[in-house]
């Protein structure tokens, strides 16, 4: 009886003093968190530091929100809470439990100032908190932080992660933070020299700057080996850099392209001086917008789809512009080419001052669908999915235009029409109605250019603007009259435009190149691939 | 017959009379002001804006009463963004619609083209714009920041705060950021930078394609020095300059970049989430926590009748220039242009960020500096701010042909460049 009695006396006793422990953690942390709300900017970083000291799971939530700007006071009783925004008002979580605590107007509430020093410190604390986590994914981005900030005290802490770790990608980042980490370590030189070793193999920009910043600090032993990383990777690079540039340059043709594929149907194939086709670009652009903003407001599940919603509406939108432009002015200028000329850069204007009328003269937020958005390593590639994604659109646009100009009737009638008037005319075909829809397919090709772009530019009523010289370059270059001309004249001047730039800076390339095809067309005048047969003199 | 005829000429002339002095009666009613901001073209973007506060804080002065017992009238004008029209319609302003004074300007080039014109005919123009200084011209206010109220300080904040040691100053190929850049360089390299750890890149106007130019960011920010980037990237440009940065993975606490020409109407074309931390300096953001900031916030957005309308701080450079020429204005009794033209310095007015701005005998006021941070709504939030107010300097003494040099309009001296090396007026810019 007696045993008994003492047995659950222990366990009671046990109990309550487990009970009181969890509870002063629970105060401690709480204390810890409330700090936070009346710290200054330039105290935060201790605040931080000693919440990720306690190594508690339920600081993680905390600092992720604080980092986001999530994290916010009461004023009344300086209670701080976890926030997620609804219209005016904010709900509150507890930082401690989870519970949550309701909504109130943001006006009740003081947000914590964060600054960029901060943003750092919780990264870096945050690293620390979830090199553990189950999540492979928080485990990658803890690894990633880490090889950004390295802190010798965390060495240790990586080695254990490292040695327990078994998703290959985390493993590989974990590796190069352990390199990072232990350089700046008090560890023996030969386990520098390894890690620099593993460092140089490894390649990228990010060692290169540890390296660099390891170099000044470092034994004279070790300089000799550091030296030699640097140099190897950096031979890397300059091969990787060539590749870059061939990417870039790509992708300026890709755009180029997209400005000018419209062009080359309009004054290309139909001799059209059309000054106009810039502000088609902006229609396009501006469709964009329009689709956008009423995902916003209706349904924002669809915005990932907005750019697939928004082509075929801009396509349509600036094919009717077009249409219009044709039957109410170009069709009475056909063969006088300066007064297409002037008539067409008077529409430019107004269709200018009046999108600035209508939607304002500031800029319109486009966003990217979340699939355009961000980049991917490919070697020593950075890869931009944005600019990946508008290469594909453009070569997608000109295969279709090609396959429409070459495989169907009306692609036939619209060859006949250009290349000899009469006789088509004479073979039945109601040519006025032909150039009225050549006409709008420019047009609206250019507006579908104009949502591709839309994801890179301004969306402002000054946006065509920038882009019709370029058309104009592009298709003069390329062969007027000939879409494959467009193609590699579109690339050419991008890629070359981008191997100039890195030597001769951005204005001195442009001009460089606007120099070069001053001299290429006094030796080709009819571009880079010029028609050939009785359709010239014509 | 000729008595008929003799009153019905006498009733006309009775008529015209009244007339005549109707539409005298009527101009000596009202004191005009000029507005001279581009409503189209490329600077439309911006100068809209100033153009509509303008006219809001002109009706807001006659709800209040007007100027002198006076209706003030707002006469506007569009130059068009076209620099030889600004010369043009400022001319016509002030001889044709005889304005006493002009508000107006944005781009350097526009302001050196009316300045001979506000020379030649003796009257007055507010500039509201930040600019790279080296100016101080009898008939020009500048209510902007000169560069030693914005860049400079900027550059110390990166310095002190962030530990920045090398230097990335990126700009559109124009005078400003030229002028800036200079003015920065040599202030770095004053600061111990060594020049190797300073790039400069220009690039031109409206220049959309940036890959090459972040991605040689990003490899002069791996050095393993922190890195940071001055901008004076101007208008358009910024847009697909933030988008690079944001799908490049700059983030601000890797390589921040600080902006002189970025402001809350900039950020209203883009979506900020990724670029939270980057930086900009400013006079006013329309964040200030001040009762003064919200009362101009809520008048601008019900007279424009459009809640998300954001205030920046050209605006802000207008509204004290403007309560400052009412101010000289009611002092001098008169808005003869000589008369205002004294009347001006030392004129103390409330700012927006809750303290007093002054006109200082350089034609320059004196403002606090914000460091700003973007935050996700497109918003900046002030991170730093100058103890006191800092006064304008015209001539930068970082400058080798400038730093002798001074503006003071006070009458003895009455210069805009006087060299106190040699003790005359006249240097460089006379």
């Amino acid at each position: 009886m007696y045993r008994i009695l003492q047995t659950l006396l222990i366990t009671l006793c046990l109990l309550v003093s487990a009970h009181v422990t969890g509870l002063r953690a629970a105060d401690d942390l709480g204390a810890l968190i409330s700090a936070l709300g009346t710290a200054k900017l330039a105290e935060l970083d201790d605040r931080i530091a000693a919440l990720a000291k306690s190594g508690d799971p339920r600081v993680i939530p905390v600092l992720e929100a604080l980092g986001e700007g999530n994290l916010y006071a009461r004023k009344a009783d300086g209670g701080v809470f976890l926030t997620t925004e609804k219209g005016t008002n904010l709900v509150l979580v507890d930082p401690l439990d989870g519970a949550d605590i309701g909504e109130v107007p943001k006006g009740e509430l003081q947000k914590i100032k964060v600054n960029n020093a901060v943003r750092r410190a919780v990264r870096s604390a945050l690293g620390g908190l979830t090199l553990f986590s189950a999540d492979a994914e928080a485990r990658l981005k803890a690894a990633q932080s880490m090889r950004q900030t390295p802190n010798a005290g965390a060495l240790e802490a990586i080695e254990t992660a490292l040695a327990a770790e078994k998703d290959a990608a985390v493993r590989k980042t974990l590796d190069e933070a352990r390199a990072v980490t232990l350089l700046v370590s008090d560890r023996p030189d030969d386990d520098k020299r390894a890690a620099i070793k593993a460092l140089a193999e490894g390649g990228g920009r990010e060692a290169l700057g540890v390296l660099t910043s390891a170099l000044s600090s470092a034994d004279a032993s070790l300089k000799p080996d550091i030296e030699a990383a640097l140099q190897r990777i950096e031979q890397a690079q300059a091969f990787w850099n060539a590749g870059q540039n061939v990417w870039y340059g790509l992708s300026l043709g890709s755009v180029l392209l997209l400005a000018a594929i419209g062009l080359a149907i309009t004054f290309g194939v139909m001799g059209i001086i059309n000054m106009a086709h810039g502000e088609m670009v902006m229609l396009g652009a501006y469709t964009t917008f329009l689709v956008q903003d009423v995902i916003r407001g209706s349904y924002p599940a669809l915005f990932d789809w907005s750019l697939a919603i928004a082509l075929p509406l801009a396509f349509l939108v600036t094919g009717i512009v077009g249409l219009a432009i044709e039957r109410s002015v170009i069709r009475f200028l056909y063969g006088r080419p300066l007064e297409t000329l002037l008539a067409t850069w008077g529409i430019s204007l107004i269709l200018q001052q009046s999108v600035r009328s209508i939607f304002g003269p500031t800029n319109r937020e486009v966003g990217n669908p979340s699939w355009m958005a961000g980049a991917f390593e490919l070697g020593g590639l950075t890869i931009t999915w944005n600019r990946l994604w508008i290469i594909v659109f453009a070569l997608a646009v000109f295969a279709a235009l090609l396959f429409l100009l070459k495989r169907t009737s009306m692609g036939l009638r619209m060859r006949a029409v250009t290349q000899n008037r009469h006789m088509a005319s004479s073979m039945g075909i109601r040519t006025p109605w032909v150039d009225a829809l050549t006409f709008a397919l420019g047009s609206g090709i250019a507006g579908m250019a104009g949502v591709a772009l839309s994801q890179i530019d301004n969306v402002s009523p000054n946006l065509g603007q920038g882009y019709i010289i370029d058309s104009f370059m592009v298709v003069v270059f390329g062969g007027v009259g000939n879409l494959w001309g467009t193609l590699v004249g579109a690339f050419s001047l991008g890629i070359l435009n981008k191997f100039l730039e890195p030597y001769a800076g951005a204005v001195l390339g442009k001009i460089l190149v606007l120099v070069l095809i001053i001299l290429f067309i006094q030796k080709k005048p009819r571009g880079l691939f010029a028609l050939k047969g009785r359709a010239v003199e014509a | 017959m000729n008595i008929t005829a003799r009153v019905t000429g006498a009733f006309l002339a009775t008529v015209l009379s009244t007339t005549a002095f109707n539409g005298a009666f009527a101009a000596d009613d009202t004191i005009k002001v000029g507005i001279l901001h581009s409503l189209s073209g490329t600077m439309a973007i911006s100068e809209t804006t100033l153009k509509d506060a303008m006219l809001m804080l002109i009706d807001e002065q006659n709800k209040k009463g007007g100027l002198l017992g006076k209706k003030l009238e707002a006469v506007v004008v569009d130059p068009a963004s076209d620099w030889p029209l600004f010369a043009e319609k400022a001319r016509e302003l002030v001889s044709v619609d005889k304005v006493s004074a002009v508000f107006g300007c944005w781009t350097s080039v526009s302001r050196k083209s009316v300045l001979p014109v506000f020379e030649e005919l003796n009257s007055i123009l507010f500039y509201p714009v930040q600019y790279e200084g080296e100016e101080s011209q009898r008939n020009v206010f500048y209510t902007g920041a000169a560069p030693n109220q914005q860049a400079v300080p900027a550059v110390d904040y990166l310095m002190e705060n962030e530990s920045v040691e090398r230097w990335v100053l990126a700009g559109t190929d124009y005078v400003y950021p030229r002028t800036t850049n200079k003015i920065l360089e040599a202030y770095l390299i004053s600061k111990g930078v060594k020049p190797e750890d300073i790039m400069i890149n220009y690039t031109p106007f409206g220049h959309s394609d940036w890959q090459t130019i972040v991605s040689d960011i990003k490899k002069f920010g791996s050095a393993g020095k922190k890195t940071a980037v001055v901008s004076t990237i101007n208008g358009d440009a910024n847009v697909p300059f933030y988008k690079e940065l944001a799908n490049q993975g700059v983030k601000a606490e890797d390589i921040p970049v600080v902006a002189f020409s970025v402001g809350e109407e900039e950020l209203a074309g883009l979506d900020t989430a990724p670029l939270v931390g980057h930086l900009a300096a400013w006079n006013y953001f329309q964040s200030v926590d001040t009762a003064a900031n919200a009362e101009f916030i809520k008048t601008w957005k019900a007279y424009t009748k459009n809640d998300k309308r954001v205030t920046n701080d050209p605006m802000e450079a207008h509204y004290i220039g403007f309560n400052m020429w009412l101010k000289a204005v009611e002092k001098a009794g008169t808005t003869d242009t000589d008369a205002v033209l004294d009347a001006m310095i030392g004129v103390s007015v409330p700012n927006l960020s809750g303290g007093y701005s002054t006109m200082m005998p350089n034609h320059h006021i004196t403002k606090p500096v914000l460091i700003g941070e973007i935050q996700d709504d497109g918003q900046f939030e002030t991170v730093w701010e100058t103890p006191g107010l800092v006064v304008g300097d015209e001539w930068s003494d970082y400058l080798p042909d400038s730093k002798d040099l001074i503006a003071d309009w006070r009458a003895p001296m009455s210069c805009g460049n006087f060299n106190v090396a040699t003790g005359k007026c006249g240097g460089k810019g006379s």
